[in-house]
């Protein structure tokens, strides 16, 4: 066993039913290291890190820390070995003080009671030993989402963490305040604290990490000292996977324009997107999670109020302030989230599939029964869906089939203009693969589709343009000659 | 065992009911079942077999659930959405009260005093309609405010006591007989009926399982879902003032303690027919089903001269007995 490392994780195994998330990860990280854990969305990450933290339990595989083999089966051991996660989502309680989340579960007693003196004093003093200008006795609901992340890591912290895991902990916070971040970072790691750091963004590895592993397809690529390697090199082993051949796409001339936005903007996510989408085209959006690809599609869609900017269909202006609205002019959309912003879980097949369209066949108090049954099947044998009856619960199919459902809702509104938000998220190789062809059949017909994803290869070969987005702006437009992975994620993250 | 024998006769006889009832029975079957086995149970025991089947006790029975039907009818509607409406039982007092007191104090004609029965129930729905769907004050809290405030301002018009009418006339609503079925009975009818279409035959009946489902959804489907909260919480305190006015009929005069507790009643009939409290899914014929099981034990109880103290010991078992039943239902069936 090698002493040199503080932790190191070798072969990790983890299976969920029908996926292998991690096939033989290893990491290292040293002790007074900034480890910084690399990969797209999906590749695993966030899974090797809840292995680590006693969320999930890998199937094979070992972790030593400090040279010693430990067990790690409940989020208990974890902090037993030192480990402390802070999650990307903050999880302290609002209404409490910051010394009251820090000793949440093991306040200091006197007698039966809570000390809370001693409670406020101890949280003071590690408060000041880390130069934070926090009060112990502020609510930690009144305090920034960086000073939150403070008492996060204050918090890791006061159980004496060896190890510390960050999941994108500058995702939300302003640039000074990053810099703030990365001093008590510094400050941690020459006290021993071993950091991985999980962050999209390139910039910040050169800025604070010292060595970084890739991960690509719950496999493991490689683990370079940051000084030695470039960002191409980083970013080639991120997406440097063979690209398979089930996407079916004929690519044909685009007709005329049918959409044209100018300067879309919600005031917080989406800040300046520009574009335009020609009839029976298919118009990719990438960019990293949080670019505001979907802000744009819900001020389209009339999800937003007050969004600024024009929208221009078939040539005219138009306003749009609701869903309905929307429809009006020809628009759908397949939302992002299909759980919380699709389905009716606990309702059939048929009602999800016709809740757009009841008009059709709902006349005041006489429903057309016969109908409503004839156009749920339609969409089931056009777009395949496996499901035994229309009765069925929607929530019993699988995530393949929900989502087929969803696509058949919206295209039962007889869309020009389909907006695809993560068509494929949570859906399986075979399933993908039939939503792909579907899409061809559409824009073949003449629709135009607007496809927002997160994975390179399908948007890749699936797309006419691709349009890039980063932090609320589109910073670039593709074209299938100029279109590679590489130039995808310099323009995404920038 | 019972259920069984149930199922298997509900099979044979499948092929002549149509295909809804069919879908009806297999979903209520669990508490299709205990009512049968409480009704034959009834009707065997030598306490009551005398008196349960008589055409006379059948009625009674079905008068004395009518009320409660009615808060149920709005109280479903209200659970899909996610909510509950805690207010019914103070609207009771207060449209019975307004309704006497139109006929009493002011020597109003009958159909106007019932008309603004009805109408206080309106107004309260409409407020609390009004307060959820456009604040995100959770509707418990709107509900328990509006219950006070009803039930308190029926007090403050009666001074306490009950407004007393005595004219033939005024009891027909509640106590009268429409040829040899009791008026609410018939007035029943067509709460569920009316109810019924609402929820299975209407957009906003999509509407409603779609918000209660998932709201977030619902925005996305451009569906109102302030619009959706608004009506169905006017409904509810529309069917909460006939209730008031129909119990007023019967007992002669308006009362500001009627319908005390009356909600929680609404809720076991409709928590008991299955309607989940998550929101999203129930239906009307599972709660008619569980306001019988209510009835029929009140009467049961009444019948064997079971002490009232013990009744309610009895009838919340009964409760959380039939909705642990279906609790296991639905854990075998998601297995």
């Amino acid at each position: 066993m090698a002493e040199e490392y503080l932790l190191e994780m070798k072969g990790i195994h983890k299976r969920f039913p029908g996926v292998l998330a991690l096939n033989n990860v290893s990491l290292t990280v040293k002790a007074g290291e900034v480890h910084a854990l690399l990969g797209e969305n999906g590749a695993g990450k966030s899974t090797l890190i809840k292995v680590l933290g006693g969320i999930y339990i890998a199937e094979e595989g070992e972790i030593f820390i400090e040279g010693k083999k430990v067990t790690i089966d409940s989020v208990r051991a974890s902090h037993e070995n030192g480990v402390a996660i802070i999650h990307q989502e903050l999880v302290l309680v609002p209404y409490m003080t910051v010394a009251e989340n820090i000793f949440l579960g093991r306040e200091p007693m006197k007698g039966r009671f809570v000390d809370s003196k001693k409670m406020t004093d101890d949280a003071q003093a590690l408060l000041d030993a880390n130069d934070m200008h926090i009060s112990a006795d502020t609510l930690v609901g009144s305090l920034t989402i960086a000073q939150q992340q403070m008492v996060e890591i204050v918090k890791a912290i006061s159980f004496n963490s060896k190890i510390l895991v960050m999941d994108e902990p500058t995702s939300s916070i302003s640039d000074k305040e990053v810099e703030f971040l990365f001093e008590t970072m510094r400050s941690l790691t020459a006290k021993g604290v071993g950091i991985i750091y999980i962050s999209h963004k390139m910039s910040e590895l050169e800025q604070i990490c010292d060595r970084v592993t890739v991960m690509r397809d719950g496999e493991y690529v490689g683990t370079r000292v940051v000084k030695e390697t470039t960002k191409d090199e980083l970013i080639a082993m991120m997406v440097g996977r063979e690209l398979t051949n089930y996407y079916t796409r004929d690519f044909l001339k685009p007709g005329d324009v049918v959409l044209r936005c100018d300067h879309i903007s919600d005031g917080r996510m989406a800040k300046d997107a520009s574009f335009e989408v020609r009839k029976g085209e298919i118009v990719g959006f990438a960019g990293l999670v949080g670019a505001g690809r979907s802000e744009v599609m819900k001020c389209l869609f009339g999800l937003t109020k007050n969004y600024k900017g024009d929208i221009e269909i078939e040539g005219s202006k138009v306003q749009i302030h609701n869903p309905i609205e929307a429809m009006k002019y020809g628009l759908a959309l397949v939302p992002e989230d299909r759980k919380l912003e699709g389905l009716y879980k606990v309702q059939s097949v048929r009602y999800n599939s016709t809740i757009e369209v009841l008009g059709e066949f709902i006349k005041g108090i006489f429903v057309d029964g016969a109908k409503e049954e004839e156009i749920t099947q339609k969409y089931i044998d056009m777009l395949s869906t496996k499901t035994p009856t229309q009765e069925q619960l929607i929530g019993n199919l699988s995530g393949g089939n929900q989502q087929k459902v969803i696509i058949g809702r919206w295209l039962a509104t007889n869309p020009k203009i389909l907006i695809l938000d993560e068509p494929t998220r949570g859906v399986d190789v075979g399933a993908k693969s039939e939503i792909y062809a579907i899409m061809n059949e559409l824009v073949k017909k003449g629709m135009s589709i607007i496809m927002i994803s997160s994975e390179l290869p399908e948007i890749i070969n699936m797309s006419d343009r691709i349009y890039v987005m980063n932090e609320g702006n589109i910073t670039g437009c593709l074209s299938r000659d100029e279109v590679s992975q590489e130039a995808i994620m310099k323009l995404a993250a920038n | 065992m019972a259920e069984e024998k149930t199922a298997a006769v509900s099979n044979t006889a499948g092929s002549r009911f149509s295909k809804a009832a069919k879908i009806y029975f297999k979903e209520n079957l669990g508490i299709i079942v205990a009512l049968l086995v409480l009704c034959i149970f009834l009707a065997v025991n030598p306490l009551t077999s005398s008196s349960f089947l008589t055409q006379k006790n059948v009625f009674n029975v079905l008068r004395q659930i009518s009320t409660n039907l009615y808060l149920a009818c709005g109280m479903t509607m209200v659970i899909i959405l996610g909510g509950i409406d805690l207010s019914v039982g103070s609207i009771i007092a207060m449209s019975g009260c307004v309704a006497a007191g139109c006929v009493s104090r002011y020597n109003l004609p009958l159909a106007v005093a019932l008309l603004c029965g009805v109408l206080v129930g309106l107004v309260v729905g409409m407020f609390n309609g009004y307060v959820i769907s456009s604040t995100t004050i959770p509707p418990f809290i709107v509900t328990l405010a509006t219950m006070n405030v009803a039930k308190g301002l029926a007090y403050v018009y009666t001074g306490g006591s009950p407004v007393r009418v005595v004219t033939k006339e005024w009891q027909f609503v509640g106590a009268g007989y429409i040829g040899p079925v009791p008026t609410p009975v018939v007035l029943l009818v067509i709460v569920l009926l009316v109810t019924a279409i609402i929820m299975n035959k209407t957009k906003l009946g999509r509407h409603l399982y779609a918000v209660g489902g998932n709201a977030q959804a619902a925005e996305f489907s451009g569906i109102s879902v302030a619009k959706v909260k608004f009506l169905v919480h006017t409904y509810s305190g529309i069917m909460a003032g006939l209730a008031g006015i129909v119990l007023a009929s019967r007992m002669y005069s308006g009362q500001p303690t009627a319908g005390d507790g009356a909600e929680m009643d609404a809720i076991a009939a409709v928590v008991v027919g299955g309607t989940s409290m998550a929101g999203g899914s129930g239906k009307i014929g599972g709660t008619i089903i569980g306001g019988l099981i209510i009835g029929v034990l009140n009467n049961g109880l009444n019948l064997m001269n079971v002490n009232s103290f013990w009744q309610y010991v009895v009838k919340g078992c009964v409760i959380l007995l039939a909705v642990y039943l279906d609790y296991i239902r639905n854990k075998k069936s998601k297995l």
